[in-house]
């Protein structure tokens, strides 16, 4: 990590930024820059980790030698992904993976929820964005930890961006980790993070029929928060038709109806999470 | 897009198993209900791979069909979506098959 702004680098376009760190310098990250930084898990690779080549193929100009591998596409994700989740689970840590459209009301979710259960639960944040610390900051007005990713061109966040992203955010033992996914209803389904559950938010102000044109998200979500419920008399909105289609996607996800902004429904958010910390 | 980070992850995964020896083909079997989109996969091994050991190589997509089985009387069928309802009418279908993704063999020169 580097020592002046506590940003990282690795894949290509991330950057992971501590706003608490964040300083106004016009330093240059070139591709080899180097930097170090403590490591949380037990194993250690060098900078000459090497790994057993396949056995050479009989030289053949002619003849292509086929090699079977058999191995999962994500397999790199998911072992890291794996990683996370023991670390997290050793250390009493929930971690929730919230994931949905962009503006459905992730971050004034977090907000709201940092402020409700302040002095009762610790809460600190993973927040995913393309670009800029809009969010972090806004996280950070709260009086809350939080450290941003950004993904540059990346549509989601990875077990890699969240192993880093924890690093750097230090959570402490039995608190809550929210990681605010990138605002997208497709790619970020696909990525375990090793998260304990996946949270969709769904508005009322996005229709009813979110959840059967992305049924791939829906699907992956052990809760969906339906957000905006406030903003029903305004709309043409059908809440029945909108939980039949979760229903219809994902019949074991729960589903609550909550308004970020004005505080219904939110009681029974919270003690989802309670019921969850330190498991 | 998501093909582009799951073609890195073929082409990451392959350059560590043969150690940078040149490929000729890579052959992976995408399942019907992984949520990849075969021609945009394709799309992404072009640029993925362009300047690595696996410049030039043919990629050959295997489709799986999706399976499910329902909760509530247990039939068993294929599907190649997620909105599947079983003929008894239950939505409450167990995905069995179809979210495969996975890098079967590569051809090395």
């Amino acid at each position: 990590m580097c020592a002046t702004c506590g940003c990282s680098e690795g894949a290509a376009g991330v950057r992971v930024i501590d706003p608490a760190r964040r300083q106004d310098h016009g330093h240059e990250h070139g591709p080899g820059h180097a930097h170090d930084h403590p490591h949380p898990h037990d194993h250690q690779h060098g900078p000459d980790h090497q790994h057993e080549p396949a056995p050479a193929a009989a030289p053949d100009p002619d003849r292509g030698h086929t090699i079977a591998l058999e191995q999962r596409v994500l397999a790199r994700n998911d072992e890291l992904a794996e990683r996370n989740r023991r670390w997290l689970t050793e250390r009493g840590i929930l971690a929730v993976n919230l994931m949905s459209s962009p503006g459905a009301g992730k971050t004034t979710l977090l907000e709201r929820t940092i402020v409700d259960l302040a002095g009762e639960l610790g809460v600190s944040v993973v927040e995913g964005d393309q670009e800029t610390l809009l969010d972090a900051d806004r996280i950070t007005a709260t009086g809350c930890r939080v450290v941003q990713i950004n993904t540059g061109s990346g549509c989601h966040l990875d077990a890699e961006m969240v192993d880093r992203g924890l690093r750097t955010l230090a959570p402490p033992e039995r608190s809550v980790v929210f990681i605010e996914n990138v605002g997208n209803l497709v790619c970020p389904a696909l990525f375990d993070l090793g998260e304990a559950a996946k949270i969709v938010i769904t508005s009322t102000t996005e229709g009813e029929d979110k959840p059967l044109k992305y049924p791939q998200m829906f699907a992956a979500a052990d809760l969906v928060l339906l957000n905006k419920v406030d903003l029903l008399p305004y709309l043409d909105f059908d809440v029945a038709k909108c939980l039949a289609a979760i229903r219809r996607v994902n019949p074991r996800a729960a589903v609550l109806r909550v308004s970020a902004t004005r505080g219904e429904g939110l009681p029974a958010w919270y003690d989802w999470l309670r019921d969850r910390v330190g498991r | 897009m998501h093909e582009l980070a799951i073609t890195e992850s073929i082409v990451a995964a392959v350059k560590e198993k043969l150690g940078g020896a040149p490929v000729r083909r890579v052959c992976v079997e995408v399942g019907r209900l992984s949520g990849v989109v075969p021609d945009a996969l394709r799309f992404c091994f072009e640029v993925a791979t362009a300047g690595t050991s696996l410049d030039g190589a043919e990629l050959d997509i295997v489709g799986q069909p999706g399976r499910g089985r329902c909760r509530d009387c247990a039939a068993e069928f294929d599907t190649d979506n997620f909105l599947t309802l079983c003929d008894c009418g239950s939505a409450d279908v167990e995905v069995l098959g179809g979210r495969e993704l996975r890098i079967r063999e590569v051809e090395v020169v």
